[in-house]
Parts: structure tokens; C-alpha cells; sequence
């Protein structure tokens, strides 16, 4: 288990002060001014050899999005965009950060839009974190008073404005571009790319959007240096992370530990277990809704880090662990799923509008067993027609709960047709 | 995708108060001159908050004072799940029946709402107190089940507890957000077993040597990128 000295978010549980004055004791805004002393190269290339993958589900390098940023300012100012619209289901990991550490976050900001010559952020907050969104403000508010961020942030020569915007319930605002069209006030669908918002961002400008955890971890990582932060983990996997471990478990939770942790370590330790314990598993989605769901025989072994999800042709996703106990109903567990992203499709692109929709519609059906075996195919077919068909990641989002639940679950899907067409049969005899 | 559009019944006119005027104002200084539309957002939440609803007129108030066509803000309005497109009761109770929250009981929650307060899902009630609705993850899924209850979470529900807080809500008080069970927002109930130390500053590095190394590696690179190659 990592040790309380290598946690970053040592005020993950709202403990202590989550102020100005409680954030410096913990070590916030201490010498923010030599990190920036160190330069925009420096600073890069410290992210880049720290191994740290973006936080908020693909796992990009962060150090490397960072570099593809321009290096000289020219009339079209650079923006960094920080994206708080935290809604995956099982994930809320961000939302601790926002509302008891917002002082890393502003930090991180100021540090990473430095880096990247942007001279304003924007944080792109989910409209329900209502309460969150006051805190950050708060600490925002309290950054510029103290000469942190302004006209000179923290005596650095460097203008930086931080501003916060309130989104309003669209979970297609995650996607970067989705976002950005939403903070030019308009609805939230994805472009097309390229142009990356890298070179056309933010109002046609250089953007780069992070994760909350990602730009949060930033000045920890800076101050403690690359190779302590690379030195967690796993090569290409490294450093901490917060899972949050939700479901059938006997105390679900936040946690910050260190990346590739078993994943039964994890739950065994942090959540107090799996409720009636690990033979009681039945399956876990170990990464938010959008990555394939893994039956216990391969719960048993595998690590929480991108490398071996990926391997396991699941995902780390935004490492939000959903736990299904033996008494889960496993079909209409996904088929919940399903509803979700017939919801959230933005309805841009036919293959996620349409199939979204039929995929909730099948899926239905498939809870009861209404359905013919060779719909099982039709159903897993269309994932595939779905899948890498559309402007954004949703479609595959979508495609990929269903997938694994016919991957792992299948007999399950076909005792239940059989067993509604034999229920047919009786009820027609009798 | 979820289809909404605008309700039937719409009021003559609509005006921001003299408060939401100041904030509007400060919101929209907050973006860059000419684009005033990305305001659009937050001031439809100032006219939700003003009225309890989003109305046709203000809409087109919105859109005025944005220099946006009407149709612009109308397609943000219906796009946005958190716009109440219809008149909502005055405590709008809405449950998050995701995924992780339905593998800890949203069932029951929605079930004891039904209960309580006698109307179904995207019901109000007739005196116009309390309106219920279902909520796509709320983000808070460790402490699952959750409400949202006007701005606030309500976290760990079951059956119980959630007639309680309606409870505590008909009688007109203003009960604690956050868990109702004993825990402290989304650490593990019970001991603790991290973040048990009082957290100390980390030790920094050593930024003049960081530098140094810096600038040598980066020296080295120069010198074999200017080397002729053999």
C-alpha cells in the first residue's frame, strides 16, 4: 500500500482546511515561482519523464499534449481548458479534488498554462457540482487576492486569468471538442479532427484541454520531481492514482494509491471487500461505464494500470471500479448501461443516434430473454458497426459494455432466451 | 439522444432582476470581447434560478442580451438536460439511477420518493411543493445512492432514510447535504486506514541540480544533432 508521504491529495476526504491558508501547510504554492523560474522547457520535459498519463481516460501522455502546444505566441492567444464535467458513471474522483484541494488544481493550472504560453484557463465544471463549483471559486477568488494568479502571478512577471464555467447536464461535454463547442456557448457535439484543438482550440485558437487529476497532480509532481512520481508504478504506467471503488462492496470509496495495485488488493484493502466476500464476485467494470466488463477468473489477478486492462481487452479508462456481486442481474446491469448512452448520444452522427437507441431497445429485451439466439450476434455485429464509425469516442463508449457482456456472459444471455421461448411453449400448451 | 422541446403553456414576458442583471454582466466579462454567446449557459442558469424554469421570453431576453438568434439559445435550452423546459415544484428532488447507484438501491430511493410524496417520475405535486425526477450519474457514485435535491447531494439513501429526508424537507427545514449515514464525505466508513498522518509539506528537489542536468541533456542532444552523421 503506498505510504500517507506519497499520497498528492492528502486532503482527499475534506479532513482539513480546504482554504488558502490550510492549502499552503500541505505544501500548495510552495515555491511555485522556482518551478516557473525553471522554464516552459524544463517544466515539459519534467511531465514527460514522470510517465504521467492523462487522468481522464485515454491515457495520453500528458507531458507530450503538452509539447504539441506552439511554442511562440502569436496574435491568437493559447488557452488551456480543464475538463471538471466529471459524469462517467462510477467515476467521481474529480469531484473530491474540486471541492477539498481546489488549490492544487489552481496551481496546476497556473503551472501548466505557463508551460503552454496560454495567459487564461478555463474550468469546464459539470452544472450539478454546484457546491464544488462554489469551493473552487473560492480558492480562485482567494489565489488572485494573494497575488498567486493576476497581473503577476506569483511574482513570476506572468499574467494568468483563471475562470470557471458552469456546464448543465451533458455528459457528451467530457469529450474535448464537445467541450469546447459548449464553452463557445453552443450544444455540445463533438468536430471533426483534425485540426486538433492544439492547433484550433478554443474560439479557432491553440487549446489544450486536461483532466481535473491530471493538472492537479502538475505541481506535486514538479516540486517532488520527475523520478519520484516515475518511480510509482510500473514502466509506462507510473505513478498514483485515485480509484473510486463503488457497488457491491462493503465500504465503497475514494482512494488514492499507486497505479497497477492488483485490482483485488485494492478492494480488498481500501473497500472492506467485496460484499460476501471475493467468491461472491461476479464481475467488475474496472474503468467507468465505457470499458468492457471482466468476469472474477480475470478479477482474480490483473493490475489496475492501462497496460494490463488493456490486455485483459478492457480498459483503465478513469480507473472507476464497479463491483457486481453474485446477486447482480449482469444483462440488466449493461442493458442500464444502455439507456445511459441513448440518453447522452448528442445525436450528431447516425451510427451512435441510431444504434444507441436499438442497442437500448435490444437490450431490454435481452434482460427478459425476449429475443432469438441469433440476435446475439445481430446485437454483438452491430457494436462492431457502431464502434469507430462516429465524430467521437461515445459511439465506442456504447458499443464496448455490450461487447463484453456477450464476451464473458454469453451463456447467461442464452439460458435466459431459451428459457423465455420454453416459458412461451408452456403457456401455449396449457 | 433525449428529444425536448418547450412547454405549451409560456408566460408573457420576462425580465432579470436587478441582482442577475450585476451578475450576468460579471459573467459575461469573464470571455473574450465578441464572444459573449459562451455566457449563454450560465445566464439561462440565472433565469432558471429566477423562475424555477427556463421560458420562451427568456429565451429570447437571453438571446438579445447575448446578440445571439433566438434559435441559438433555444437548441442550448433543449440540449442541456439541467434546463427545466416546464415548471418544476418548488423542491426538485431528482435520483440518480445509474449504474452504480442501482447496484445500491436507487430502486428503493425512487420507490420511497413515489411513497412520500404520492407522484411518479417527472410528476409535481398539485400544490406544487415538490416535483420528482431521474437523474443520469450525479458523480458521486462511492456514496451511492444519491439525490439531488435543489443544489445539494444527498448521499449513502435507502429506503429509511430517504423518507426521512423528504420528511425533514415537507416540514420546511433545511437538512445537511452530504452522507446520512456516519462517514466522512467518500472515505471508507469506519477507521481509517489512509491519510491517518497530519500531512506535511513534501520535501522538494533539488531545482538547481534539476536545471544543471537540464541543460546538459539538452547541450548533449544539441551537439549529436549537429555532429555529422557517420
Amino acid at each position: 500500500m503506498l505510504a500517507d508521504k506519497d499520497r498528492i491529495f492528502t486532503n482527499l476526504y475534506g479532513r482539513h482546511d480546504w482554504r488558502l491558508a490550510g492549502a499552503r501547510a500541505r505544501g500548495d504554492w510552495d515555491g511555485t515561482k522556482e518551478i516557473m523560474d525553471m522554464g516552459p522547457d524544463w517544466i515539459i520535459d519534467e511531465m514527460k519523464r514522470s510517465g504521467l498519463r492523462g487522468r481522464g481516460g485515454a491515457g495520453f501522455p500528458t507531458g507530450l499534449k503538452w509539447s504539441f502546444m506552439p511554442k511562440t505566441e502569436s496574435d491568437r492567444p493559447h488557452y488551456l481548458v480543464v475538463n471538471a464535467d466529471e459524469g462517467e458513471p462510477g467515476t467521481c474522483k474529480d469531484r473530491d479534488m474540486l471541492r477539498f484541494d481546489p488549490h492544487k488544481l489552481v496551481e496546476g493550472c497556473l503551472i501548466a498554462s505557463f508551460a503552454m504560453r496560454a495567459h487564461a484557463c478555463y474550468i469546464y465544471i459539470r452544472g450539478e457540482f454546484y457546491n464544488e463549483a462554489s469551493n473552487l471559486q473560492v480558492a480562485i477568488d482567494e489565489a488572485y487576492a494573494a497575488g498567486l494568479i493576476g497581473d503577476n502571478a506569483c511574482g513570476s512577471g506572468w499574467k494568468f486569468d483563471l475562470y470557471l464555467h458552469r456546464g448543465a447536464g451533458a455528459y457528451i461535454c467530457g469529450e474535448e471538442t464537445a467541450l469546447i463547442e459548449s464553452l463557445e456557448g453552443k450544444k455540445g457535439q463533438p468536430r471533426l479532427k483534425p485540426p486538433f484543438p492544439a492547433g484550433v482550440g478554443l474560439y479557432g485558437c491553440p487549446t489544450t484541454v486536461n483532466n481535473v487529476e491530471s493538472i492537479a497532480v502538475a505541481p506535486t509532481i514538479l516540486r517532488r520531481g520527475a523520478s519520484w512520481f516515475a518511480g510509482i508504478g510500473r514502466p509506462n504506467n507510473t505513478g498514483t492514482k485515485v480509484f473510486c471503488i463503488s457497488g457491491n462492496v462493503n465500504k465503497p470509496c475514494n482512494v488514492e494509491d499507486a497505479m497497477s495495485i492488483p485490482l483485488k488488493e485494492l478492494i480488498e484493502k481500501h473497500a472492506g471487500g467485496v460484499r460476501g466476500g471475493w467468491d461472491n464476485l461476479l464481475g467488475i467494470i474496472p474503468g467507468g461505464a465505457s470499458v468492457p466488463v471482466l468476469p472474477k477468473s480475470i478479477c482474480d489477478t490483473v493490475l489496475m494500470d492501462f497496460d494490463s486492462l488493456r490486455d485483459v481487452k478492457s480498459g483503465l479508462g478513469t480507473a472507476a471500479v464497479m463491483v457486481m456481486d453474485k446477486s447482480t442481474d449482469i444483462v440488466a446491469a449493461i442493458a442500464r448501461l444502455s439507456a445511459f448512452y441513448k440518453h447522452e448520444s448528442c445525436g450528431q452522427c447516425t451510427p451512435c443516434r441510431e444504434g444507441t437507441g436499438w442497442l437500448a431497445r435490444v437490450m431490454k429485451r435481452m434482460v427478459k430473454g425476449e429475443a432469438t439466439l441469433g440476435e446475439i450476434d445481430t446485437l454483438e455485429q452491430v457494436t462492431y458497426q457502431i464502434e469507430g464509425h462516429t465524430i467521437c469516442a461515445l459511439g465506442d463508449a456504447a458499443a464496448w459494455p455490450v461487447q463484453g457482456l456477450i464476451r464473458h456472459f454469453r451463456p447467461e444471455l442464452e439460458r435466459r432466451i431459451r428459457e423465455y421461448r420454453d416459458a412461451k411453449v408452456r403457456d401455449k400448451a396449457a | 439522444m433525449s428529444t425536448r422541446s418547450l412547454a405549451k403553456d409560456q408566460p408573457a414576458s420576462f425580465a432579470f432582476n436587478a441582482d442577475y442583471i450585476a451578475q450576468a454582466k460579471r459573467v459575461i466579462a469573464k470571455y473574450p470581447a465578441g464572444r459573449q454567446a459562451s455566457a449563454v449557459i450560465p445566464l439561462l442558469d440565472l433565469a432558471q434560478r429566477q423562475e424555477g424554469w427556463v421560458t420562451k421570453p427568456a429565451i429570447e431576453e437571453i438571446a438579445k442580451i447575448l446578440d445571439m438568434a433566438p434559435i441559438r439559445v433555444l437548441e442550448v435550452a433543449t440540449f442541456y438536460t439541467m434546463f427545466n423546459l416546464a415548471p418544476v415544484g418548488k423542491t426538485h428532488v431528482q435520483i440518480c439511477t445509474s449504474l452504480p447507484c442501482w447496484l445500491r438501491g436507487s430502486n428503493d430511493v425512487v420507490r420511497a420518493c413515489k411513497e412520500k410524496l404520492g407522484i411518479g417520475m417527472g410528476e409535481m405535486t398539485p400544490d406544487g411543493s415538490f416535483s420528482l425526477g431521474e437523474l443520469e450519474c450525479a458523480g458521486a457514485c462511492v456514496n451511492a445512492p444519491v439525490a439531488q435535491i435543489g443544489d445539494d447531494y444527498f448521499e449513502d439513501l435507502d429506503h429509511a432514510s430517504t423518507g426521512k429526508l423528504l420528511d425533514a424537507f415537507k416540514r420546511g427545514e433545511k437538512p445537511k447535504a452530504g452522507p446520512v449515514i456516519k462517514r466522512d464525505s467518500s472515505a471508507p466508513a469506519g477507521d481509517a486506514i489512509t491519510l491517518t498522518e497530519n500531512p506535511a509539506p513534501p520535501q522538494k528537489q533539488d531545482f538547481a541540480a534539476a536545471k544543471a542536468a537540464f541543460e546538459e541533456a539538452k547541450a548533449e542532444a544539441a551537439a549529436k544533432a549537429a555532429a555529422p552523421k557517420a
